[in-house]
């Protein structure tokens, strides 16, 4: 624990399976205030299931998670996997935000809309403060004068932007990324990884899950590497990536170098 | 009969075909998305029934679901009912009947969303009623104008189908004109009639296929 930064996510022992494929095995991962963390692995490894079970759209069936030390989930006395009641669930929703791979922006809504609509219709926010936010926003992505685009209009890059700012619209503590760059064409992902790492100078707290290894090791505190469900080895950006211990995450850093 | 007489008769037709095509609508749109949510359900007793009713209201023709509903509530309950009966009936059997179709149209087009839409949604915070409301059931919408006009085209000609428990609707009234004047014209004032209706239809959904043009995914 550390003295000063708030810890704002706890993962504790966390076990997920489909099916008979247990994807998450015995996970723990705790994310403080102001932090950086990556998580590195191949494909299948269970980064994205660990984020989605993060952020409520899978259920943990075993292990605790907690948000700001609330526990959100945790085991019954009878050892079932409980969740909290679904208002707490909803309020806690608006602690996180999630980037997606794919972006999933609202297609039928225009770029202001998609930003504006969640703090105004979930939020209950004063209209004209949320797009106060919302154009300072866009000035920050590098989107000014797209208000009125649809997603339709905009390169993959630019309409990613905007799911950023979307997400950063309802104020999250902490903002997840899965894979923000991997649905676009390489030329694309610098103005994302640019923004990321903006958003690092201004410590926002983050968990990345990416493949772009020289910008995790950039702009991380702390990289985590799974395979198989498992951690395999975490530690500082820098140390993990130059001086890797374990012979699977050398072998993934080779693989990767190619 | 006067050619006045026969214009009114056919009149009266058209307003009453058109009273069950708008009736019918109304009725239906909104059951068929109730159906839907029912043929969805994640209470498996709840979406089987759906399921069957849907299968029936498909499986058999409309003409037969138009007699049991007129004749239904004598033969099974004894109850005798009104001579208004008729278009009452009429309208209870179209609209179960429409609904079926357009539940599975609605489910359809529901399916056919990218999770990431649900996904995203939740993780915003959108409720649920909000997330169908805002987000899901507008793209749904522009997803399924296409099938909504084809089976609307459908109800304007169905309509006819009234005749059966002679409601007095255009196709019942040409045919009485036809059969007391001895030629055609009454029945090719009748196609006039649904073709013009339905090229109205048409222009009206193609129009609002226009309205939703404005992005795509």
């Amino acid at each position: 624990m550390s003295n000063t930064r708030a810890n704002i996510l706890s993962i504790e022992q966390a076990r997920k399976s489909f099916g008979d494929t247990e994807v998450l095995h015995n996970i723990s991962l705790s994310v403080d205030a102001g932090e950086v963390v990556a998580i590195i692995g191949p494909s299948g490894s269970g980064k994205s299931t660990l984020l989605r079970c993060a952020t409520l759209l899978e259920r943990l069936d075993g292990g605790c998670l907690r948000y700001d030390g609330e526990a959100i989930a945790a085991p019954d006395e009878r050892g079932h996997m409980a969740y909290a009641p679904a208002k707490i669930l909803q309020a806690v929703r608006m602690k996180f935000g999630l980037v997606f791979q794919d972006f999933n922006l609202f297609p039928h809504f225009s770029v202001m809309k998609n930003i504006t609509d969640p703090p105004i219709q979930v939020q209950k926010r004063p209209k004209d403060e949320v797009f106060a936010e919302a154009e300072a926003l866009l000035k920050k992505m590098g989107l000014e004068g797209k208000d009125a685009a649809l997603p339709c209009e905009l390169s993959g890059g630019q309409q990613q932007r905007v799911s950023i700012a979307r997400a950063l619209a309802l104020k999250p503590e902490i903002l997840y990324f899965d894979e923000p760059t991997s649905a676009l064409d390489p030329e694309l992902t610098g103005e994302i990884l640019r923004v990321i790492r903006s958003l690092a100078a201004e410590h926002m707290t983050m968990v990345i899950v990416t493949h772009e290894m020289s910008f995790a090791r950039e702009v991380a505190d702390r990289i985590i590497f799974m395979d198989g469900g498992v951690i395999i080895e975490q530690g500082s950006a820098k140390e993990l990536v130059d001086h890797p211990r374990h012979e699977r995450l050398r072998a993934f850093l080779n693989k990767l170098d190619t | 009969m006067s050619l006045e007489t026969i214009i009114g008769l056919l009149a009266w037709g058209a307003w009453t075909s058109v009273q069950i095509f708008f009736f019918t609508l109304i009725g239906s749109l909104p059951l068929g998305l109730v159906v839907a949510f029912g043929r969805m359900s994640k209470f498996t007793p709840l979406r089987w029934l759906v399921r069957f009713y849907i299968s029936v209201m498909r499986g058999t023709p409309l003409i037969l679901q138009l007699f049991i509903v007129y004749f239904g509530p004598f033969y099974l309950f004894g109850v005798q009912m009104g001579q208004d009966y008729r278009f009452t009936a009429t309208l209870i059997a179209f609209i179960l009947n429409y609904a079926a179709y357009f539940a599975e149209i609605y489910r359809s087009g529901i399916e056919s969303l990218p999770r990431g839409q649900y996904e995203a949604a939740a993780v915003l915070g959108y409720s649920r009623a909000q997330t169908f409301m805002r987000i899901i059931f507008p793209q749904v919408f522009k997803r399924i104008i296409p099938p909504l006009t084809n089976e609307v085209i459908t109800l304007v000609k169905d309509t006819a189908l009234a005749f059966t428990l002679g409601v007095a609707e255009m196709f019942t009234q040409a045919r009485a004109i036809v059969s007391s004047q001895g030629n055609l014209i009454a029945f090719l004032i009748a196609g006039v009639f649904y073709y013009t209706f339905n090229a109205l239809v048409a222009f009206l959904m193609e129009r609002v296929e226009k309205a939703f043009a404005y992005y795509h995914e």
